[in-house]
């Protein structure tokens, strides 16, 4: 059958398990455009700013496990994008981005809207394509798709010049999918019987063991074999920001989450462990602190799918590159049945400290808190809800006030930090989960810049809260300044518009929360709408997220809330 | 090209599809990861679809391995192999253009074509083209013996290298061919 390349592009799209896409029209796309009416089981969502449809893409993948899909024309149209496919590589998510490109023959020659998008994209994507014939489309998208999901996830953008889009080609579906070549891209498997037996001896001579459980647990679907080997051995799970929800933070060995602004528990629990078994997280200098004397006492079991990130940033001792399920599915029926009674009790002793530092156990002041506000949106909605973060102080005290149960419900910009990317991601999430309620939790800073994106959840009646937690400051900016560039606050005041009413200005309902008494009344209210609403929580400027480890410092060295009683140092 | 003798140089091959676009992938992943990249050849192998790439890497920091993982990463990328880990033999050429407008340059220049893997391949009235063929150092120290002469102009291709015996670098795979018969090679060499 004869199609044209839209055509034959959408087809594809269909056949790759498709439903919904997230972009913006524009020249060089439009004759994929024109050919969407032909297919109205592939949904179209219009935003407001292409890097919207990156990080909606992103949200979607992230909440779904599925591959998200966003959709731009050539120029400006790409390089929107670039941000949100930057993040989706930083945090190893699945999504593909098609972009219109200039005809052919126009291509290098600064014709109208043309940049070279694999050129630019080449760093930010796992890996990209310039489709040069309608031919070849079924081959690409379906490698494409392949590649995205497979392995190490990542972003793949494929760009089709105008006239591809346009020429005919023979396409049979009963084809599709075509035989994959990539004789260059290999996804590993299990592990061998050496790595193993080193990786179980180490484990049977450890007297203080500790899991680090990362993103990669819950990409290759390993909740179930984390939980039984920490609970066979008797190891606790330590997660990181994007481990959270691999492991139920409820489950008396999970420790909840390491790193810069992690609990001192677990930053304590890592330097004094005697072995670190790192699965599916990358050593991240977040996590890390100084390496030269990160966890100096362990030897170190590294399981990573991607060989690259093994002995990158940490040296280890049996590092096993390979997929996690399969790997931990090996190591299970091995894994020696231990508790390490004295070890636990040395890391209650570190969490009763914490805990007596702990400001909702002691704080009475006039002002609201953000922690205040996470804590109570967090029993407000059974601590069930998708959360979809932004980045600075409100995205650390999601992480440390909101503990997750299941996996795939705690989504945020960890390895880019991408502000702007909370809003957005949530509305692809809810695309991606419509039965959950998915709350995006943004700073004041963060969501003015993606803000635009309200009219797209307003036009398709996107049943996503938005959570602002409003301090009138770049908080997390803020926080250094007052730590290390002697309270200097330069830049970081904001004048901001009156949220409530913009939200009115897009029709959108929305509540200003200035009491901790008001909060639960304002959950309430907005659980009570079948659609966006917009709740912004006034708080105090001057919070700060304890506990923190300040950049390059030992990871145990960490600048603490003192204790009630005790001299602010 | 004159580092010092003391830092640690790693002889990396790399078999790639001949596909666009693959050179810049390879350029792009050292700049971006901050691998000091000596020289880097590329040519086409006996098979159309695949050439391979020839890298030296200035690594005294870095370990061959990590960075044969994230050449590996690329999907076009098909085979890698760290060469300068096992017996091999390399080769660098060298085409120096020298004075030889009076005798005793190019008495020199003759002598030392005897001395070294050398030869004159062009002769004009007063300058002549030098050809080496030899391993990095020896290509060094002939050129350094060619300064006092008068060196006007000189272009290296960069080492080349194999695996001696019967280790071969090699890969079964044949190119896709796309329902209309096109392939995904191109004609041209294109990397």
């Amino acid at each position: 059958m004869q199609l044209t390349g839209a055509e034959i592009l959408l087809e594809c799209l269909i056949r790759e398990g498709v439903e919904v896409m997230f972009g913006y029209p524009g020249g060089a796309i439009l004759p994929t455009y024109d050919a969407m009416a032909k297919y109205p089981q592939l949904k179209h969502v219009l935003v407001r700013h292409e890097q919207g449809a990156s990080h909606m893409a992103d949200g979607y993948a992230r909440a779904s496990g599925r591959v998200g899909v966003c959709i731009a024309t050539s120029g400006p149209g790409a390089t929107n994008l670039v941000t949100g496919l930057a993040t989706a590589m930083m945090d190893s998510v699945g999504i593909v981005a098609i972009t219109g490109q200039v005809a052919r023959g126009s291509i290098g020659t600064d014709a109208f809207q043309e940049t070279d998008v694999t050129g630019v994209t080449l760093p930010v994507t796992k890996h990209n394509y310039l489709v040069m014939s309608a031919a070849e489309i079924p081959y690409v998208v379906h490698e494409a798709f392949y590649i995205a999901k497979s392995g190490r996830p990542g972003p793949v953008l494929i760009d089709v010049p105008k006239d591809v889009q346009t020429e005919k080609a023979e396409f049979n579906v009963e084809n599709y999918p075509p035989r994959l070549k990539l004789p260059g891209y290999q996804v590993p498997k299990g592990a061998s019987d050496e790595e193993l037996q080193a990786a179980v001896e180490l484990i049977r001579q450890a007297k203080k063991p500790i899991i680090l459980a990362g993103h990669g647990i819950m990409m290759s679907g390993a909740v179930q074999e984390l939980r039984e080997l920490s609970e066979v051995s008797g190891i606790p799970v330590t997660l990181t920001l994007l481990g959270k929800g691999a492991m139920p933070e409820s489950h008396p060995l999970c420790l909840g989450m390491m790193g810069m602004h992690g609990h001192a528990a677990c930053n304590n629990a890592i330097q004094d462990a005697d072995l670190i078994i790192a699965l599916g997280m990358r050593f991240d200098d977040r996590v890390t602190g100084n390496l030269k004397t990160y966890a100096p006492h362990s030897k170190k079991i590294h399981v990573e799918i991607d060989a690259s990130e093994i002995n990158k940033n940490v040296k280890v001792d049996v590092g096993i590159n390979g997929d996690l399920r399969t790997v931990l599915g090996q190591l299970l029926p091995m894994a020696p049945h231990k508790s390490h009674a004295e070890w636990m009790n040395q890391i209650r002793d570190w969490q009763e400290d914490s805990s007596e530092r702990e400001i909702l156990n002691h704080y009475s002041g006039e002002g609201l808190l953000g922690a205040q506000v996470i804590n109570d949106l967090w029993r407000c909605t059974d601590g069930n809800a998708i959360t979809v973060s932004d980045v600075g102080q409100h995205q650390m005290l999601e992480a440390q006030y909101y503990p997750h149960q299941r996996p795939q419900t705690m989504l945020t910009s960890g390895g880019l930090g991408t502000m702007g990317f909370g809003f957005p991601a949530a509305i692809g999430a809810k695309f991606a989960k419509p039965d959950e309620e998915v709350w995006a939790v943004v700073g004041d800073g963060g969501f003015q810049m993606t803000l635009a994106e309200l009219a797209t959840a307003r036009q398709e009646n996107v049943d996503v809260k938005i959570a602002i937690l409003n301090n009138s400051f770049l908080g997390m900016v803020r926080q250094w300044q007052e730590f290390f560039y002697d309270e200097r606050y330069q830049s970081t005041p904001m004048v901001n518009p009156d949220f409530c009413k913009l939200a009115e200005a897009y029709s959108i309902p929305s509540m200003r929360v200035t009491r901790r008494d008001e909060i639960e009344e304002a959950v309430a209210y907005a659980r009570s709408i079948k659609g966006p609403v917009l709740i912004e929580f006034v708080i105090l400027a001057e919070e700060i997220v304890y506990p923190m480890v300040p950049a390059g410092n030992d990871l145990n060295n960490m600048i603490r809330r003192p204790k009630p009683g005790e001299n602010q140092s | 090209m004159n580092a010092p003798q003391s830092s640690k140089k790693h002889i990396i091959a790399a078999l790639v599809e001949n596909k666009p676009g693959v050179l810049n992938r390879v350029v792009s992943l050292f700049r971006r990861r901050n691998f000091n990249v000596d020289s880097l050849t590329v040519g086409r192998t006996h098979k159309a679809h695949i050439s391979r790439v020839t890298m030296v890497i200035d690594g005294a920091r870095l370990n061959p391995r990590q960075m044969a993982a994230n050449l590996y990463k690329l999907v076009n990328v098909v085979d890698v192999k760290v060469i300068s880990e096992g017996l091999h033999v390399e080769r660098d050429l060298a085409l120096v253009k020298v004075r030889t407008d009076d005798v005793e340059s190019y008495n020199t220049v003759a002598e030392l074509c005897e001395r070294y893997p050398a030869r004159i391949i062009d002769m004009g009235p007063e300058v002549a083209i030098v050809e080496i063929t030899a391993r990095t150092e020896l290509v060094e120290e002939f050129i350094e013996k060619l300064k006092p002469v008068g060196i006007i102009e000189i272009v290296r291709t960069g080492v080349i290298a194999m695996g001696r015996g019967k280790r071969i670098q090699d890969t079964e795979y044949e190119p896709q061919v796309f329902e209309n018969g096109q392939t995904a090679t191109v004609e041209r060499f294109s990397v």
